[in-house]
């Protein structure tokens, strides 16, 4: 190869870098900028499925849209339910998977792996698998009333119950992601240097007092990680609604993703947008609090 | 007082005396029994999967919350390699994964390298356009982006399925993040001996980073193997159902109360991933760990 000059040497890196690019951009462009686009040109408007074919001859609706959406009662209903699942559930995801990653970091060797396997399995399970046997189980006359009868409890028809469903999906969501939780949590623990607790336990500080002023603080970075991380999952709830309740009871389970996909269903796709939009809100809030928090850290 | 022994044993014996050895024993031992008690409830749902998958529908409905089958049978699963052509929503969920995984690998690779090695104009846009999409959640592009593959006319295509799925920003972020540790000494030599940039990335900077593209590899199979939602919207014809789809439209449908056959579907569904998950689980929990960390 002969030598460029520096100019031209750069502007065939620039060439050479682009062709790399190249399969990326087309991809990421047509199906991943171009909806996002129109997601927010589609939440001003009132684009229906029959406008697809002449999608410029839809009427700008602005920030009405917003307004009739926030004066939707199911839709205010979605975002309260969104709000319990969310408060709710990542607070007992988490403690489950602290408490499980605190079990296997006591130095126990045996069966760790399988332990650890056994926890993880439900993260890489389809929903839609799972669902079906969990909708069995929750059955009225199903294993877990089975168990509850055997201490003299009796159980409600937990997904036809407007009071039980929604718990129903928090535990069910907490079973699945709390092996991802864990995984995280535990490559915390075995970061937090050993001999900080023996100094402890030497100066007689209890389990307890372990935990909550030692562990808890060098673990804090690592636990608020995991918190956005399972929030901006948890926000986007919908997979569990969808296969086991359809939303139901009485609108019970519907999430704000449910709402949008039922705008969907119905052919409104402005509105469906504006909704979305909605969770990315949430989920923007989340990401921005996770950046000041760890930045405090530091 | 026994705050000060505590503290003089510590300092002056090394070896450590009988009574805390056995005070740890029994907590290891309680530490056991938790999470044994803990695993099995855990694991019971897949227990309970596959018992049921093994019985006759009318023993299912006569004693739903019963354990072991009394007549146990292959029907369920002879129903679904039969008449239910498994077979069918097997092999696109495996075409569908396979060219997703490769494409990932490939493409966000190639343009990891270009991000973290190359320089040229429009690099920080680019990149920063891949930050911001990181944060959006899939259900923002979810219509816009049916309404772009419907004007592709790709419904119920394996295009369809595929190709908004065969790059992820988080791939592209994964492997550049990784492509960036790599000195450039190593690659300025390449150069000087008179290696193009293809080689450099073909001979050189792939075979490097192995980590990153099992990560990736992993993950992409894991979301595209589950994946659900926009399957079911593309896949119009049981020609491209892929598995979950099968089984949720079964679920819901006519079979709708014959639990045994969808136990047996579910079964089906999950094995080959929690073969592949059991097999290869220091890779996944690896995985996990990286995105997490991040």
């Amino acid at each position: 190869m002969t030598a460029l000059g520096p100019a031209a040497a750069r502007r065939r890196q620039s060439y050479v870098a682009w062709l790399f690019a190249l399969p990326f951009v087309a991809v990421f462009g047509l199906f991943m900028l171009v909806p996002l686009l129109s997601s927010v040109l589609m939440s001003f408007t009132d684009f229906r499925s029959s406008d697809v074919a002449t999608p410029w001859a839809v009427d700008f609706v602005g920030v009405e849209q917003y307004a009739r959406l926030f004066a939707d009662p199911v839709f205010r209903r979605a975002l309260a339910n969104t709000a319990y699942f969310v408060l709710l559930g990542i607070p007992l995801t988490m403690a489950v998977a602290l408490l499980l990653a605190m079990a296997l970091n006591t130095g126990i060797t045996r069966f760790r792996a399988a332990f650890r396997v056994g926890f993880y399995t439900p993260v890489v399970t389809s929903v839609v698998a799972v669902a079906v046997v969990w909708r069995f189980i929750l059955q009225p006359d199903g294993l877990l009333n089975r168990a509850l009868s055997g201490l003299g409890i009796t159980g409600p028809d937990w997904l036809h119950s407007t009071t039980w469903a929604m718990p129903s999906l928090i535990a069910m969501a907490a079973w699945r992601n709390m092996g991802t939780l864990m995984i995280i949590f535990l490559a915390g623990l075995q970061a937090v240097p050993a001999e900080v607790g023996e100094a402890a336990t030497a100066d007689g500080a209890t389990a307890w007092q372990r935990f909550r002023h030692i562990t808890l603080p060098l673990l804090r970075p690592t636990l608020l990680l995991g918190a956005v991380l399972i929030s901006v999952g948890y926000l986007q709830f919908f997979e569990e609604p969808f296969v086991m309740t359809q939303g139901g009871p009485l609108d019970s389970t519907l999430s704000v993703t449910y709402f949008t996909y039922n705008q969907f269903g119905f052919g409104r796709y402005g509105i469906a947008a504006a909704a979305s939009y909605v969770v990315f809100a949430a989920i923007a809030v989340v990401s921005l609090l996770q950046f000041r928090l760890l930045r405090a850290k530091e | 007082m026994t705050l000060t022994l505590t503290r003089e044993r510590g300092a002056t014996t090394p070896t450590t005396p009988a009574r805390p050895r056995r005070r740890t024993r029994g907590r290891q031992l309680g530490v056991y029994a938790a999470l044994i008690v803990a695993g099995v409830a855990t694991m019971l749902p897949f227990v309970w999967m596959l018992l049921g998958s093994i019985k006759p529908a009318g023993e299912i409905l006569a004693d739903p919350g019963g354990w072991l089958p009394h007549s146990p049978t292959l029907d369920n699963y002879r129903q679904w390699f039969g008449a239910l052509r498994i077979g069918t929503y097997f092999r696109n969920s495996v075409i569908v994964a396979v060219v997703t995984v490769l494409g990932n690998l490939l493409f966000c690779s190639m343009v990891g390298y270009a991000l973290a090695k190359l320089e040229f104009a429009g690099k920080r846009i680019l990149f920063a356009l891949v930050l911001i999409t990181l944060m959006v959640p899939g259900v923002v592009t979810f219509v816009p982006l049916f309404v772009v593959v419907a004007k592709l006319h790709l419904i119920n295509t394996y295009a369809g399925l595929i190709l908004p799925f065969l790059t992820s920003p988080l791939g592209v972020f994964l492997m550049r993040q990784f492509m960036r540790s790599i000195p450039d000494s190593l690659l300025e030599a390449a150069r000087i001996d008179g290696a193009g940039e293809v080689r450099i990335f073909a001979r050189i900077v792939l075979p490097l980073s192995g980590p990153p593209l099992a990560t990736l590899g992993i993950l992409t199979f894991l979301a595209s193997w589950n994946n659900f939602l926009w399957p079911l919207v593309v896949a119009q014809n049981q020609d491209r159902y892929t598995l979950p789809v099968a089984l949720s439209l079964y679920s819901t449908g006519e079979q709708a109360t014959d639990y045994g056959l969808l136990l047996a579907g579910s079964v089906l569904v999950i094995t080959p991933i929690v073969v592949a998950f059991v097999a290869l689980q220091r890779w996944f929990v690896q995985g996990v760990a990286t995105v997490g960390l991040k």
